[in-house]
């Protein structure tokens, strides 16, 4: 049994005057120690998703349809009480701006010991003691004086790797992390990303990055689930979907990308944009930017169709299958 | 007219941080530290680095947005940095810039018609309503933009669309030299593409030169046509893309080189840069890269490298390879 499982989940946003739907019918699971990536543009509903997994949505976001199977328990009608046991402890979130994140007025040691006195019954020492052993997995340069910091007193990557460390406080089974290197210069990113990497293999834990970087994807993850307006679109053994998209979508974005022998030629652009929640189009809501829309693209929401190891959302996916695909 | 379009010599950029007037020494940040670069007619030169290598800083010192500390600027042949704000006007005209974030960039409270109209009726004040409206629709038109958005607002627009109304505006006096101060970054994957494709229209459409301000290697690899790699305000190498990427020199552009996350089918592997990145306020001596160089000696901590011009016409401002050890 995979360790959590969303299963035909669906948030709706109730407006004024309609009701947005943010995420429709999704579905994907992840194993223990296993790193999945969540891709998508901006306002595809990756973030959304994650947020829902913890309970972390904003009003008046709600959970109509589906469920959140973590360790077979259903986490969507879980109440405030069983979820902080949840939250932050069996199931960490890691966000994109570190700055954010950390209290700029406490110093490192107390936004530590405050998490881990949070969720276990645990004395000041102790609790000290595996912030320093923490700190020190991630790579930060003597932790001992570190943690007397104020966050501005670190580097952006360091206090990345702070977060990161706070994350891996509780020993949680999945940590979810929503665009963690994305703020980060390249060189700092690389680092951060080869960071979370090897924590997660070492301590067996699992990982739900979320970006709309697919090298960084194709690099860290074992599995990927592409999403579009709300929806899966395409999901799949990463180093098959970067490699062999089946969804036009994904095709898209991998073949958009600046690649060697694509100097000085016109990229392939995917036209258009993707569409806002409230004008989501009819049938297949990629159709109007698909270049091989037909009729019934414009008419029904495609299916999720099995393409070898791989699930798409599109009516052609096998005929597209055939041809040489990127 | 021979020579270079745009030239650089010796630039410096100091800010003064304050300090009290008894003060010995000031603190200041050291922007830019003496860097010459030349730009020729119809070329694409690309500059980048990480954030606060002062990329952005030389850009505005070109445009004369900044003044200058110390050093020259070039425009044509003509001296620039000097020049009073009226004597600038001809070549304000001439040179223009496209600013990373279409949203901040574009005035909320203009229409798109007015923000378009603006810099030709303060450049060409004698052009009459119908030549402005002309010239409006067929800039609109040749980036992509339906002119029957000219009653509208920015905020009715998706981020590309603002960015492709933004390099309307600058083409709209019709220059010979664009700054585009990391024009893509903001945008979504699909979106870039677009943009980019744009721009290497406008590009072949007017005789464009552009100094185009990145971070991302991968599109450097596919618009540049030479590439200049900056570190705490000093140039490290200036090459032809081609052979930037080939046959990286100098140290940094190695590290950077490698850490660009690639669509790859393996697992990211990283080796880390030794230290982190010191602030322009406390440069290092001698060659600034060389408390983070695997290649340092004494030499390199002493004495600030100069250019080397190499056989293949690369500059690189490095000792290790002026004295053959790398």
């Amino acid at each position: 049994m995979a360790l959590l499982e969303v299963k035909n989940l669906g948030i709706e946003f109730p407006m004024r005057r309609e009701v947005l739907r943010a995420l429709q019918g999704v579905s994907f699971s992840l194993d223990a120690g296993e790193r999945l990536g969540i891709v998508g543009e901006s306002g595809a509903g990756k973030s959304i998703a994650a947020f829902a997994i913890i309970n972390l949505l904003s009003k008046p976001g709600r959970i109509n349809a589906g469920e959140i199977l973590f360790e077979g328990r259903d986490l969507t009608g879980l109440d405030d009480e069983a979820m902080r046991d949840i939250r932050g402890n069996r199931i960490s979130m890691i966000f994109q701006d570190p700055m954010m994140t950390l209290n700029p007025v406490l110093t490192i040691e107390t936004q530590m010991i405050e998490v881990l006195k949070a969720h276990r019954n645990i004395s000041d020492n102790d609790a000290r003691k595996i912030a320093v052993e923490k700190l020190r997995e991630v790579a930060i340069p003597s932790p001992e004086d570190r943690l007397k910091s104020y966050p501005h007193e670190l580097s952006g990557g360091q206090r990345q790797r702070v977060v990161i460390a706070i994350a891996l406080l509780t020993d949680p089974s999945i940590i979810i992390a929503d665009e963690p290197s994305t703020a980060l210069d390249v060189t700092i990113q690389a680092g951060i990303m080869a960071l979370m990497l090897n924590l997660c293999k070492s301590h067996d834990v699992g990982l739900i990055l979320i970006t709309h970087d697919l090298a960084v994807v194709s690099q860290v993850t074992q599995r990927v689930v592409v999403m579009y307006a709300g929806r899966v679109v395409e999901e799949g053994p990463t180093a098959e979907i970067v490699t062999h998209p089946k969804h036009p979508y994904t095709r898209g974005l991998i073949k958009a990308l600046p690649q060697e022998g694509t100097a000085g030629k016109r990229l392939n652009q995917i036209p258009g944009s993707m569409p806002t929640l409230d004008a989501i189009p009819d049938g297949c809501a990629f159709h109007p930017r698909c270049p091989h829309a037909d009729d019934v693209c414009r008419a029904s929401v495609p299916e999720i169709v099995r393409v070898g190891n791989q699930f798409s959302r599109c009516g052609k996916a096998n005929e597209l299958a055939e041809e040489n695909s990127l | 007219m021979s020579g270079p379009l745009v030239e650089t010599r010796g630039v410096e950029k100091r800010f003064d941080l304050g300090g009290y007037f008894w003060q010995q020494d000031k603190p200041v940040v050291r922007a830019l530290n003496g860097v010459s670069i030349t730009i020729e007619k119809g070329e694409s030169f690309c500059l980048v680095g990480e954030s606060g290598c002062g990329k952005s800083t030389l850009a505005r010192c070109i445009m004369g947005l900044l003044e200058v500390s110390r050093g020259e600027i070039y425009y044509q042949g003509e001296r620039i940095d000097l020049l009073s704000a009226k004597a600038m006007m001809p070549y304000r005209r001439r040179m223009q810039m496209i600013f990373q974030n279409p949203y901040a960039s574009l005035n909320p409270r203009m229409t798109i018609q007015k923000t378009l109209e603006e810099p030709l009726r303060f450049h060409f004040p004698e052009m009459k309503n119908g030549e402005v409206h002309d010239k409006v629709e067929e800039v609109m038109t040749s980036v992509g933009n339906d002119p029957a958005w000219g009653t509208r607002y920015p905020h009715e627009f998706s981020g590309g669309q603002r960015q492709r109304i933004s390099i309307a505006r600058a083409l709209m006096v019709d220059p010979d030299f664009v700054v585009a101060d990391e024009p893509i970054s903001a945008l979504d994957v699909s979106i870039q593409a677009q943009v980019l494709n744009v721009m290497m229209d406008a590009r072949d459409m007017r005789d464009l030169t552009y100094l185009f301000i990145t971070h991302d290697l991968s599109v450097v690899h596919h618009f540049g046509t030479r590439v200049g790699v900056m570190y705490l305000g000093a140039l490290c190498e200036l090459a032809q893309t081609k052979t930037l990427f080939d046959t990286p020199r100098h140290p940094y552009t190695q590290v950077l080189l490698n850490a660009i996350p690639k669509l790859s089918t393996t697992e990211l592997t990283h080796t880390p840069m030794l230290g982190e990145v010191p602030t322009a306020i406390k440069l290092p001596s001698g060659c600034v890269f060389h408390p983070r160089c695997p290649y340092a000696n004494e030499r390199c901590s002493r004495e600030v490298p100069t250019g080397t011009t190499l056989d293949d016409g690369t500059v690189v401002a490095c000792h290790a390879v002026e004295e053959n050890r790398i």
